[in-house]
């Protein structure tokens, strides 16, 4: 017992004792903000989501410890390195010190470049981004073929402003985009006015639409559900309406829902802006200028402005 | 002592004005003493801080609910643009010019700027484009609304046809700045060079210059890429050419390409002064000299020289091929190197000493509180498949609000008070001085951090609208943005009180080490004069046995003698 005092008396041994407990339980609150990280992203509902929200955790892990070892030692500071009122004396002269200076210029470096290497093998694993192909505007989109391997599409997707319209291979078209689970879909993204943005968040997953070029995009969805498609590239005043429904089902009810549209006949689509506009309109026009919206697309599944969303 | 790097010719040269009006006419003149146009500078970028703030609150009132009920998404949209061109084109840029001209002149020892002329005419460009830019709010169709980006085609679709419409005398604004600040790089980094005191080779100056000479640098080689686009974006707009046109054949991702080989340098041009105060500061207010000078001082060349290939961050989305997105990804991530040595420098600087909690400490360590936060989310983004998640949406919002305003803004929120009684020579209040730290420091981290949430829920950025399940992130947000505006009060009561009737100031009130700090309060009109002390050691040898300049007594009693 009078051993155990003395040796804590110690003023090393107190200081060794200060940075191991300091460093365990900045590991410890480290590992649980990484843990509690997936909770602060949307539901994962397609292959990406997984392996994004893993890189999130790991950099939410590792910048909490370097977040609370940096500030932690601030307030360290701050509370038993003050100036008594009236002391205007100077603290510990100390220059600098090589050694710890390129301990903390190397540790910061490998930590990067590890970061960045998981990164890229993530980017390799998903290749969501097939090829960007140029033509000349005013012509129809040309037809371009993915040439990596996917389960169903192309599908063409075509903002405007401000609205969306999904065609599929047999025709169909409609305001919602309907998709099969766990299949690898492809896209070709078009666009005739402004940049847009694919944005689906509980995918985890953006790409955006340049005018005057054909994108091709592959995504896999992984869970059934309803999930939001916001357009996340800034296209003029009803830009925050540009949004719409993701509809992930089974393959059963997927190939039902593509078997009944295909009979239905083509009327006005979802176009949320074309409404705001006519108010905006009726009221006198006031407010700044804006070109006007794009007319609702024609569309076979109208689908539903205020569908409850997973995410 | 060898006088190498300190040109005679140019500190006998005739000023134009000798002894100009010494009343508060000489800040409405075409005056060409540096000292006056750094405080025609900073009184214009904190009006211009006041109106940006008025626009940000506007717009967070907006935000305030999920629906789009206070304005029409079109004067939204007009509103948040102007906000970001007011806050970068006319405060903060205009803010680091003016504490760079008062404070580099001083701290190097030189009787005032290279080319004074040039100097004043760089600052008289500021009310000719800021005013072309408020302008635009009374030009039919309102102004520009497409964002500070100004993406082609969305910025030059010109909705009513007009040749005078906002989106044109926004760009010939900005190109006007451009022209501005160009001409400010070319004084800074002239006088830098040429017109050191004796002695002050370049690993003796005080790191704040480094900063600058750094920072301007990169203002000499990224601004032609964004004046160069921001005329051809003019001639497509007015002229019908089809630089960025795809009607014409031209390429809309090309713009993007010049606005972010100048635009994201940009953010060093304003955050490295800001790290050279923080590098003056800790020092002084900690007693111990600046951990690892040298370290610290070449890491800004690193940070200048990074800072140049990584401009395709902003584009990981847009359609840049995998090789590319991947190498970007790369020279982002190893920015964090240097930015890391200035940190850790910076903290060992405060380790062991002997902390004054005075108000510029106290924005300075919140600034670095702050940046270390937003450093982190930074390498988030600068990983390729997160930031094609939170890319464009709130996080990166709230991301560069920790620097640009979190950081920058505190840190030049800790220079003005810093420096205050230097260059007015009077002192400021202290308590005033600490309710504005605490109200910006509360409004700043209700606003921002609570942001970041709500963009890695997929909220997208400039939206005038969104989902219920993003109010409660924006509710907090909103309210810390009025407490923000609330701050400004304290503010601007210290700074007009003190400066008409605070109490007189000493020539080195804070004790600390520096050229500056061996003039008179205020200096008189060209500094030293011909008395140009000779420089022996850097400006951070607190406690430490080596002497800053030669004949420091002679400097010190000198500075007491009234002018």
């Amino acid at each position: 017992m009078n051993t155990k005092i003395k040796k804590f008396n110690n003023k090393k041994y107190l200081t060794i004792f200060i940075i191991i407990s300091a460093v365990g339980i900045n590991t410890l609150i480290s590992l649980l903000m990484g843990y509690w990280s997936y909770s602060w992203l949307p539901i994962q509902a397609s292959e990406a989501a997984n392996y994004v929200d893993n890189l999130f955790a790991f950099e939410t892990t590792i910048g909490t410890f370097i977040f609370l070892g940096c500030t932690g030692t601030m307030a360290w500071i701050l509370i038993f390195n003050r100036a008594p009122k009236y002391d205007e004396s100077n603290g510990q002269p100390l220059e600098g010190n090589v050694k710890l200076e390129v301990i903390w210029t190397i540790i910061p470096l490998i930590l990067v470049l590890a970061i960045a290497t998981y990164a890229t093998k993530v980017n390799y694993k998903l290749e969501n981004l097939g090829s960007k192909t140029k033509y000349n505007f005013g012509q129809d989109a040309p037809f371009v073929e993915e040439k990596k391997p996917f389960d169903f599409g192309p599908i063409d997707v075509i903002s405007r402003q401000w609205n969306w319209e999904f065609i599929y291979p047999n025709g169909i078209h409609s305001s919602e985009l309907h998709l099969p689970v766990n299949k690898r879909t492809n896209f070709r993204l078009i666009t005739d006015d402004v940049i847009h943005s694919f944005y689906i968040p509980a995918f985890r997953l953006k790409q955006d639409i340049i005018p005057g070029s054909v994108i091709t995009y592959s995504l896999t969805p992984t869970r059934n559900g309803v999930f939001r498609l916001r357009d996340a590239m800034f296209s003029g005043a009803y830009f925050s309406q540009n949004q719409t429904n993701v509809i992930v089902e089974s393959e059963d009810v997927f190939n039902k829902w593509i078997n009944e549209t295909v009979k239905k006949e083509l009327q006005n689509g979802l176009n949320p802006a074309g409404r705001l506009y006519d108010k905006r309109l009726k009221n006198g026009n006031r407010g700044w200028a804006t070109v006007e919206p794009a007319p609702a697309p024609k569309v076979q599944d109208v689908g539903l402005e205020d569908r409850p969303h997973d995410g | 002592m060898t006088i190498i790097n300190y040109d005679q010719r140019l500190v006998k040269s005739k000023n134009p004005y000798p002894k100009g009006p010494n009343d508060w006419k000489r800040f409405f003149s075409f005056n060409t003493d540096a000292k006056v146009i750094g405080i025609q500078y900073i009184v214009t970028a904190l009006f211009f801080l006041l109106l940006g703030g008025l626009l940000g609150m506007l717009v967070r009132g907006e935000l305030i609910t999920p629906p789009s009920d206070l304005f029409d998404p079109t004067v939204y949209n007009g509103l948040y643009t102007m906000h970001g061109t007011v806050m970068l084109f006319l405060f903060l840029f205009p803010m680091l010019s003016g504490l760079t001209n008062l404070l580099v002149p001083p701290m190097i020892g030189a009787p005032d700027m290279a080319f004074p002329k040039l100097n004043a005419l760089a600052f008289w460009l500021v009310p000719v484009f800021s005013i072309i830019l408020l302008l635009s709010f009374f030009v039919p169709g309102g102004p520009a609304s497409s964002g500070w980006w100004s993406y082609p085609p969305i910025s030059i679709q010109n909705p009513l046809g007009k040749m005078i419409n906002g989106e044109m005398l926004w760009i010939t604004a900005i190109s006007l700045s451009g022209i501005s600040s160009i001409m400010g790089a070319v004084n800074f980094v002239t006088t830098i060079i040429r017109m050191r005191a004796p002695g002050m080779g370049f690993f003796k100056m005080p790191i704040f210059i480094w900063t600058v000479l750094a920072a301007q640098l990169l203002q000499l080689l990224g601004l032609p890429a964004l004046t160069g686009g921001a005329i051809m974006l003019f001639f497509d707009l007015s002229f019908g050419t089809s630089f960025f046109r795809i009607e014409g054949g031209g390429d809309p991702v090309l713009f993007q390409h010049f606005f972010w080989f100048y635009s994201h340098p940009a953010v060093y041009v304003m955050v490295l002064p800001v790290f050279g105060i923080f590098s003056e500061l800790f020092p002084v207010y900690a007693r111990k000299p600046l951990f690892g000078y040298k370290f610290v001082a070449v890491a800004s060349f690193g940070i200048t020289i990074l800072s140049l290939v990584v401009w395709v961050h902003h584009m990981f989305y847009t359609g840049t091929p995998m090789w590319m997105r991947n190498l970007f990804m790369f020279t982002t991530m190893l920015i964090a190197v240097p930015t890391g040595v200035k940190v850790f420098a910076w903290i060992a600087t405060l380790w062991g000493g002997n902390l004054r909690l005075s108000t510029p400490m106290l924005f300075c360590l919140g600034g670095l509180f702050n940046f270390i936060f937003g450093g982190i989310t930074g390498v988030m983004l600068a990983t390729v498949p997160v930031d094609i998640h939170v890319g464009n949406t709130y996080f990166v919002v709230a991301h560069f609000h920790y620097i640009i305003f979190n950081t920058i803004a505190f840190g030049i929120f800790a220079g003005i008070y810093h420096w205050f009684p230097k260059f007015t020579g009077r002192m400021f209040y202290e308590g005033l001085g600490k309710v504005h730290f605490a109200l910006t420091f509360i409004g700043a981290t209700l606003n921002w951090l609570p942001l970041h949430w709500a963009g890695l829920l997929g909220m997208p950025r400039r939206v005038a609208s969104y989902d219920p399940e993003f109010a409660i992130w924006n509710v907090i947000a909103s309210i810390g943005a009025f407490i923000l505006g609330v701050a400004s009060i304290p503010f601007i009561l210290n700074m007009v009180s003190s400066w008409v009737r605070g109490k007189a100031a000493p020539p080195n009130p804070w004790k600390a080490i520096g050229l500056e700090w061996l003039l008179p309060s205020p200096p008189p009109h060209e500094n030293f004069e011909d008395d140009i002390p000779t420089v022996l050691n850097e400006p951070y040898c607190y406690g430490l046995d080596k002497p800053f300049v030669q004949d420091e007594q002679f400097y010190i009693d000198k500075s007491f003698k009234k002018h």
